[in-house]
C-alpha cells in the first residue's frame, strides 16, 4: 500500500526547492502539509504583530499554492509533541518529512518527535534546505569546533563542494497519484487564523511594508537580480540615504522564514555573475549576505547558550549595566538622538532596518553609549525584526557589542555623525520623526544644539516636544572605550599602550579563542593579580618598563619539559574522564573545561 | 566560621563556569594525581609551609578555601599574610549588574583578619550608588593597612560621582593618611578634589609612581600642579586636557623629576564649540628633552570644529585616537606635526577620501606601526601606496572593509594580496556582518 505522508512545515515555507516536501509526495498515496500554531502561545510570546502578520501571510500563500495542486495546508492548533500521535493514528500515517533545523532547541524538539514517530512506526525523512551547507561538515572540517572568525569560515567554505542545486518546485507532475484528503470543515478546523483570532488588536494597523509569502519572495528575487544586472556591479552597494528605506528588492525576511530558498538565491546570483562577467568565476564576496547567515548558524548549532552571556563559552563576560529605564528609552525611540530614534521607529513600524542602521542602534545600546547588555537588545529585535533568527540575531548582537568573534572595538558609531554622513539632508529623520520635520538639516541630527529661535521656528522645543539626549556621547564613549580596552587587554594579556593590539589575535584555525575565552581563564580569581593598570603591583612593576609584562604565560613557558609531559598526560586523563561524563552535545563546554583543567594542572605541577 | 567561609567562597566562584562544579570534576583528576604520587612514595601532609604557600599562590581563593578545610596545617597556610596582599573587591547590586559580588561575610573576615596584610587593592563597582558607598565604607575601615596600590574602578556608569563628595573624600583620605607608601593610584571618574590630593602628596610624595585621574571634575590645574611639584617619582599620569598646562609640563620635566614614562590626555568636549587652550611647543620640547622615551597618549572626543587649536605646532604624541569624526584638514596637520606617532586610530572622517593625508603620514611619521580606520574613505591605490611606504613596520593594520574605495587599479578582491605582499604576512580588511 502506498504510504500516507505528513510534511511538517516550520521554516521553509515554500513549494520551490523543498527536498523534504518532495520526499513526502514521492510514491505516496496521500500527503498532508501541516503547520503547528499554538494560539495560546501567540498572544503571550514576545514576537510582535508585524512578525505574526508576516507568518500568517506566508501560511495563506502556502495554502493558496497548495490549492492549485488540489491540496491544502493544515494549520494545527497545539503543540507537535501532543498532537502528532493523534494525527499518526487518525490519518494512518507511515511517513513524516521535514526540513532540518540546525538550531539547538529545534534539534532537541525534532529528536523528540523522531522518537515519537519511530514508536508509532512512522518513517522520518529530514532534508537540509534552510542552509547552503551541511553545517556539521563545516565543523568537522574545522576539527570539531565551529570557526569563530568569518575569514576562517570563508576558508573552510572554499574547501567544500559548492552547495547542492535547488530541487524542482512541487507540481502536479511531481504529485503524481498523491492526493490530499480535504474535509468539508477544513477551513474551520485547519484554516489559517487571522491576527484577531490570535488576540492581536489590528485597529489602526498600517498595511504591511513587507508582505509575507513565497509568491512575493519569488517576485522580489527577480527584481533583485534585474537591478543587479542593470547596475552590473557586484560589490556591496555603498550606503546612501535611499538604502535606509525598505526596498522592494529586499530579501532578508523571506530567507528567514524560508519563503525563499537560499540555494535558489545562490545559484541565480552565480548565473547572473557568469552572464555579466563573461564566465569568470564569482568571488565569495558575491554571496556575502548568505554566508554571514551561514556563519552564525554554524557558530550556534551546538551551543544552546548562544543567546546568553553567562555560560556561553564564546561570549566575553562584560560588566554591562542593568538599566531598565534607559533600555526602555532606546526601545521606544526616546533617546533624544534623532538618528537612533528614527531607526527604532522604522523598526517598530515596518519590521526591517538596514544593516548599518542595525549596527548604529546596537552599538549605541551596548559598547557605544548605554553600556546595556546585548541580550536585552537581542530580545527587542526578536520582537520587532522580521528577519530575526535565533542564531543570526544572537550572533550579530554578540558581534556588534564586541562580545565575541575577535574584532576591533575601537570603532563606535557616532549617533550624530554617522547619520549625517549617510543622509546629510535628514529626510530619513523627518519621515520617521515628524515632530522634528521643521528643523533645518544643520541641526536635525543634534537638535539640542539648535538656538532657541530655531527650535521655536521648528515648532519643537527640545526637552518639551522631543527629549533631550539621554547621554553625553563624548563622555560615554570615552568611558566605554576604556572599559573595552581593559577587558580585551585582560583577555589578550597585552600590557602595552596600543589600543589596536588589545584584541586577542586569532591563530590558525580560528578557534584559538576557545582558550582565551574559556570562563575559567576569564574569571581569573578574585584574588589574582589582574590589576594590570597598577604599575607598582608585584607582577606589573616590570610591565610598565618594557611594555609587555612577564605574565602568567611566560611563567608557564618556563616549565621544564618533563613537567610539561606530565601535564599533558594528566590533561589527557581529564579529557578521557570528562568525555565519559558528558554527552557529546556539550563538547564545547567540555573543551573549555579541559582548558581550565590544563591550567590548573599546570598550577599544581609547577611546584612538584 | 570555616563553614561560613566556605559558603561565601561558593558565592565567589559562581558564574558561568560554576567554580563549584569545576572543583568536583577536578577532584576526579586530583584523586588520580594522588594515586600516582602515592605510588611514588610521596605524601601530601609532609609538604612544608613554604611549598604549600607556593601552591596556594597559584590557586583561586575558592580552591584555597576548600583546601583549608583539609587539615590544621593547610588551614594555617590559608591565613598566611602573603596570600592576602592582593584583593579585588567586587561590589555589585543584583538590580544593576549581572555579575556576582564579593560576599559581605568574606569582606568582613578580610577586614577583621587580613586588613593589615592588604597591599594591592582594587574595587570594582557597578553603576549603583550603593556599590560606590559600600566601597568607601570598606576604605574607611582600612585604618591599619599600608596600601601600595589602590584602584577604584567603575565598571558601568561612574557611580562614585553620584555619592556625597564628603563621604568619598573622607574614605579616600583614610587610605592616603594611613598608607604612607602608596605608589599607584587609579581614581578615574571620581569626585576627588584638590585638598585630598594635598593629603596624598603630604603622605606619599616619595613613593607615588602612577596616578590615573581622567575625568575628575573637582580637581583644578593647581591641584595637579601640587602633585607634579612634590612627587618626583611620578612616572605615569593620566588626566583630562583641561588640567594640562605649560607649568605642569615644566614641573614634570624638572631636574629633580624621574623620567616620565606615560602621559595620557583625554580631550573631551563638554558642549559644542568649546574653546580649548594651547600648549606651547617649548613646553613639549622640555618634556622630550627630559624624558626622551616618554609616551604621550591622546584620546580626542571633539566635534570637528573644535580641533582648531590642536596640531598647529609639533607635538610629541605617540598614540593618537580620534573617537569622533575628524576632518581631512586635521589629519593633514597630524602628518606635519606628529613625528613620534606610533599608533593612529581614526573612527570617522568626512566623505572625501584621505589619500594624501595617509601618504603624508607614512612619509613623516617614521615610527608609525599601528593604524586603525573606521568610517573613513581611502582609495585602494592610495592605501596600497601607504602600506608599501610603511612596509613591515606596520604591526597592526585594522581597516574596515567599507573604508577601501575600489579604483581603476585595484578591486576590493585584489587588495588583500597586494597589502599582504607589502606587509610580509597575510592581511584582510575588517568586516562587519551584513545582516
Amino acid at each position: 500500500m502506498a504510504p500516507n505522508s505528513i510534511h511538517w512545515f516550520r521554516k521553509g515555507l515554500r513549494l520551490h526547492d523543498n527536498p523534504a516536501l518532495q520526499e513526502a509526495v514521492r510514491g505516496a498515496g496521500t500527503v498532508r502539509c501541516v503547520y503547528f500554531l499554538d494560539p495560546w502561545f501567540a498572544g503571550s510570546s514576545n514576537v510582535g504583530v508585524n512578525r505574526w502578520r508576516f507568518l500568517l501571510q506566508c501560511l495563506e500563500d502556502l495554502d493558496a499554492s497548495l490549492r492549485k495542486l488540489n491540496s491544502r495546508l493544515f494549520v494545527i492548533r497545539g503543540q507537535p509533541a501532543n498532537v502528532f500521535p493523534r494525527l499518526f493514528k487518525e490519518w494512518k500515517i507511515s511517513r513524516l518529512t521535514f526540513e532540518y533545523d540546525s538550531e539547538p532547541f529545534g534539534k532537541e524538539r525534532d529528536a523528540a518527535i523522531k522518537k515519537l514517530a519511530m514508536e508509532a512506526g512512522v518513517e522520518v525523512i529530514v532534508k537540509i534546505s534552510h542552509t547552503l551547507y551541511d553545517l556539521d561538515k563545516i565543523i568537522e572540517l574545522n576539527g570539531g569546533q565551529p570557526p569563530l572568525t568569518y575569514k576562517r569560515f570563508q576558508t573552510l567554505i572554499s574547501r567544500l563542494d559548492p552547495p547542492e542545486m535547488p530541487v524542482e518546485t512541487l507540481s502536479d507532475a511531481l504529485m503524481g497519484g498523491c492526493v490530499t484528503p480535504v474535509a468539508e470543515d477544513h477551513g474551520e478546523k485547519y484554516g489559517v487564523p487571522s491576527l484577531e483570532e490570535l488576540g492581536f488588536d489590528t485597529e489602526g494597523l498600517p498595511s504591511a511594508v513587507w508582505p509575507g509569502g513565497e509568491t512575493e519572495a519569488l517576485t522580489r528575487i527577480e527584481r533583485h537580480l534585474e537591478r543587479k544586472a542593470w547596475v552590473a556591479n557586484f560589490e556591496r552597494p555603498r550606503m546612501n540615504a535611499n538604502s535606509l528605506l525598505a526596498s522592494p528588492t529586499g530579501l532578508s525576511p523571506y530567507l528567514r522564514f524560508g519563503c525563499l530558498s537560499c540555494r535558489l538565491f545562490y545559484f541565480k546570483l552565480t548565473d547572473l555573475y557568469r552572464k555579466v562577467k563573461k564566465n569568470s568565476s564569482p568571488p565569495l564576496s558575491l554571496y556575502g549576505q548568505l554566508l554571514w547567515r551561514e556563519f552564525f548558524y554554524t557558530a550556534a548549532t551546538n551551543n544552546p547558550r548562544f543567546d546568553k552571556m553567562e555560560g556561553n563559552p564564546i561570549c566575553v563576560r562584560i560588566p554591562w549595566d542593568k538599566n531598565p529605564e534607559a533600555l526602555a528609552k532606546w526601545a521606544e525611540a526616546k533617546t533624544g538622538f534623532p538618528w537612533i530614534d528614527a531607526i527604532m521607529t522604522q523598526l517598530r513600524q515596518e519590521g526591517w532596518i538596514h544593516h548599518l542602521a542595525r549596527h548604529a542602534v546596537a552599538c549605541f545600546l551596548t559598547r557605544g553609549d548605554l553600556w546595556i547588555s546585548w541580550e536585552e537588545g537581542m530580545k527587542v529585535f526578536e520582537e520587532l525584526l522580521l528577519d530575526a533568527d535565533w542564531s543570526v540575531n544572537a550572533g550579530s548582537w554578540m558581534w556588534l557589542s564586541c562580545s565575541s568573534f575577535f574584532q576591533q572595538f575601537f570603532h563606535c558609531y557616532c549617533p550624530v555623525g554617522f547619520g549625517r554622513r549617510t543622509d546629510p539632508n535628514g529626510d530619513f529623520i523627518r519621515r520617521y520623526l515628524p515632530v522634528l520635520r521643521g528643523f533645518p538639516a544643520k541641526f536635525i541630527y543634534d537638535p539640542w544644539n539648535a538656538p532657541e529661535s530655531v527650535q521655536a521656528a521648528a515648532k519643537c522645543i527640545i526637552g518639551v516636544h522631543y527629549p533631550k539626549p539621554m547621554v553625553h556621547h563624548a563622555e560615554a564613549s570615552r568611558l566605554n572605550i576604556e572599559r573595552m580596552k581593559q577587558l580585551y587587554q585582560q583577555l589578550s594579556r597585552y600590557r602595552g599602550l596600543g589600543l589596536l593590539a588589545s584584541v586577542p589575535s586569532t591563530n590558525g584555525n580560528g578557534n584559538g579563542g576557545m582558550m582565551a575565552y574559556s570562563p575559567g581563564e576569564q574569571q581569573s580569581g578574585t584574588n589574582n593579580n589582574n590589576s594590570h593598570w597598577a604599575a607598582a603591583s608585584p607582577e606589573s612593576e616590570s610591565a610598565s618598563q618594557n611594555g609587555k609584562g612577564p605574565g602568567k604565560r611566560s611563567r608557564r613557558a618556563a616549565l621544564s619539559t618533563k613537567c610539561r609531559d606530565r601535564v599533558q598526560r594528566s590533561a589527557l586523563k581529564v579529557l578521557k574522564n570528562s568525555a565519559l561524563l558528558f554527552p557529546s552535545k556539550y563538547k564545547k563546554h567540555l573543551q573549555a573545561e579541559i582548558n581550565a583543567s590544563k591550567i590548573k594542572a599546570l598550577k599544581c605541577l609547577k611546584v612538584i | 566560621m570555616k563553614r561560613g567561609l566556605q559558603e561565601n567562597e561558593q558565592e565567589e566562584g559562581g558564574g558561568p563556569s560554576g567554580g563549584y562544579q569545576k572543583s568536583i570534576k577536578w577532584s576526579t583528576k586530583q584523586e588520580e594525581e594522588e594515586k600516582e604520587l602515592e605510588e611514588q612514595g610521596a605524601s601530601w601532609e609532609c609538604l612544608p609551609q613554604e611549598i604549600l604557600l607556593h601552591i596556594f599562590q597559584y590557586l583561586p581563593l575558592l580552591d584555597r578555601a576548600y583546601a583549608s578545610l583539609v587539615c590544621r596545617g593547610w588551614n594555617q597556610a590559608f591565613h598566611m599574610p602573603e596570600l592576602w596582599r592582593c584583593f579585588e573587591f567586587e561590589l555589585n547590586q543584583p538590580a544593576s549588574s549581572y555579575l556576582k559580588a564579593t560576599h559581605p561575610e568574606l569582606i568582613k573576615q578580610i577586614i577583621k583578619k587580613h586588613s593589615n596584610h592588604l597591599q594591592y587593592v582594587s574595587f570594582k563597582v557597578d553603576s549603583s550608588r550603593e556599590s560606590a558607598e559600600a566601597a568607601c565604607n570598606i576604605l574607611s575601615q582600612l585604618v591599619n593597612c599600608s596600601l601600595k596600590t589602590l584602584g577604584l574602578i567603575s565598571t558601568a556608569r561612574p557611580s562614585f560621582m553620584e555619592m556625597p563628595k564628603s563621604h568619598f573624600i573622607s574614605a579616600l583620605t583614610v587610605v592616603f593618611v594611613n598608607s604612607k607608601s602608596l605608589s599607584s593610584l587609579k581614581i578615574d571618574d571620581t569626585p576627588v578634589d584638590d585638598p585630598s590630593l594635598k593629603v596624598l602628596v603630604a603622605n606619599n610624595s616619595d613613593t607615588l609612581k602612577l596616578l590615573k585621574m581622567s575625568s575628575c571634575p573637582h580637581v583644578s590645574p593647581a591641584g595637579i600642579m601640587c602633585v607634579a611639584d612634590q612627587c618626583h617619582g611620578l612616572r605615569e599620569l593620566a588626566l583630562n586636557y583641561h588640567l594640562l598646562s605649560d607649568e605642569l609640563l615644566i614641573a614634570l620635566s624638572s631636574e629633580k623629576h624621574v623620567h616620565l614614562e606615560h602621559l595620557r590626555i583625554d580631550v573631551v568636549s563638554e558642549n559644542p564649540g568649546q574653546q580649548f587652550h594651547t600648549i606651547k611647543k617649548s613646553s613639549w620640547d622640555a618634556m622630550v628633552r627630559h624624558s626622551p622615551k616618554f609616551n604621550l597618549v591622546m584620546y580626542f572626543y571633539l566635534y570637528e570644529e573644535e580641533f582648531d587649536p590642536f596640531f598647529r605646532d609639533e607635538i610629541p604624541v605617540t598614540h593618537l585616537y580620534f573617537g569622533r569624526s575628524v576632518s581631512k584638514d586635521v589629519l593633514g596637520r597630524v602628518g606635519l606635526t606628529c613625528p613620534r606617532l606610533v599608533e593612529l586610530v581614526v573612527c570617522a572622517n568626512g566623505l572625501r577620501p584621505l589619500d594624501e593625508e595617509l601618504i603624508r603620514i607614512a612619509q613623516r611619521c617614521t615610527q608609525l606601526s599601528a593604524i586603525g580606520l573606521g568610517e573613513c574613505e581611502v582609495s585602494c591605490s592610495a592605501f596600497v601606496e601607504f602600506v608599501k611606504m610603511c612596509g613591515k613596520r606596520l604591526k597592526q593594520l585594522s581597516i574596515m572593509e567599507e573604508v577601501l574605495v575600489p579604483d581603476h587599479r585595484y578591486e576590493l578582491d585584489d587588495i588583500h594580496w597586494e597589502v599582504s605582499k607589502h606587509l610580509g604576512r597575510v592581511w584582510f580588511p575588517d568586516m562587519m556582518p551584513t545582516w
